[in-house]
């Protein structure tokens, strides 16, 4: 079972998911969707980084997606917190409703 | 095995396209499973075993688990889903998209311009990813468990909720306070 693959196609594959998790992100009004699309973006950098890793057929390519596996779960266990009490405090998932912030 | 890798990429671009359209965030939970499943076919294909081994045990399975689980707290459901539809309009998602598309363009024009590479992935074993990430990646490593470490103490933060109802050895601990607390003013 031997795959041939050319690094253009994974990386524009990479590079679509990424524009994808882009445009999530802007059109999405709703919360929730907002962080699905982050995480579109971390995987697709992870697809981005392990192709690179394959490449070349070293370890560090792996390496780096483990780290970003790591960094995905603390961010999703933050957000996933703040969305709990942002749904608390003002019955609604609409971002436009946090415009008290101020920025 | 070509064949392989290219069913499994559009299955990952479909499934993507599926979660950032749809109304309910049940169905585009249950999309952004597909399209993980279909990224660790990738990774096999692309001789990272390991990787995908990972991709299904922790993004398939528990952040997407975190996600089902706050979607049902929430109680997410048909008003969701109207609203998502009022909210999702093409004036409002097309200019980001055709922005987006633009700077797609610019990185296809970059990538295209090199020249082509085509090789076969060498797989890389566990067994050299451990060795690389606990000897030249170490302090990665720690630095990775510090980050979990502060990922969860604020998470039980910024998760805790002011209880309104006490039980009532508290409301009287509580009680005997606020009297101590007034005689103390007096």
């Amino acid at each position: 079972m031997k795959t041939t693959v050319s690094t253009e196609v994974v990386v524009l594959l990479a590079g679509l998911l990424f524009a994808l998790g882009i445009v999530g992100v802007i059109i999405r009004k709703n919360i929730i969707f907002m962080l699905l699309s982050v995480e579109i973006m971390l995987n697709a950098s992870g697809l981005a980084f392990v192709a690179a890793g394959s490449r070349w057929g070293q370890p560090d390519g792996q390496v780096m997606f483990v780290f970003i596996l790591a960094m995905a779960a603390a961010e999703v266990s933050i957000g996933l917190a703040l969305i709990l009490q942002i749904y608390h405090q003002h019955k609604s998932l609409d971002i436009d409703n946090l415009k008290e912030m101020n920025g | 095995m070509e064949i392989a890798f290219y069913v499994a990429g559009t299955v990952a671009l479909v499934a993507t396209l599926m979660v950032i359209t749809r109304h309910n965030p049940v169905h585009a939970l249950l999309y952004l499973n597909v399209s993980l499943l279909a990224h660790a076919m990738l990774f096999y294909l692309l001789g990272a075993s390991f990787a995908a081994l990972l991709e299904i045990i922790i993004y398939a399975g528990a952040i997407m688990v975190l996600f089902i689980f706050v979607v049902m707290l929430l109680n997410l459901g048909k008003e969701t889903a109207e609203q998502e539809r009022k909210w999702l309009k093409p004036k409002v998602w097309m200019g980001p998209t055709v922005l987006a598309a633009v700077l797609f363009a610019e990185f296809l024009a970059l990538v295209l311009s090199s020249g082509q590479d085509a090789y076969s992935p060498a797989v890389v074993s566990p067994r050299e990813l451990a060795v690389a990430l606990y000897r030249e990646y170490l302090i990665g490593v720690e630095l990775a468990a510090m980050l979990l470490m502060a990922a969860v103490v604020g998470a039980a933060h910024i998760g805790r909720h002011k209880k309104l109802v006490l039980h009532r050895f508290l409301r009287e601990e509580k009680e005997k306070e606020e009297e101590k607390h007034e005689e103390t003013v007096l």
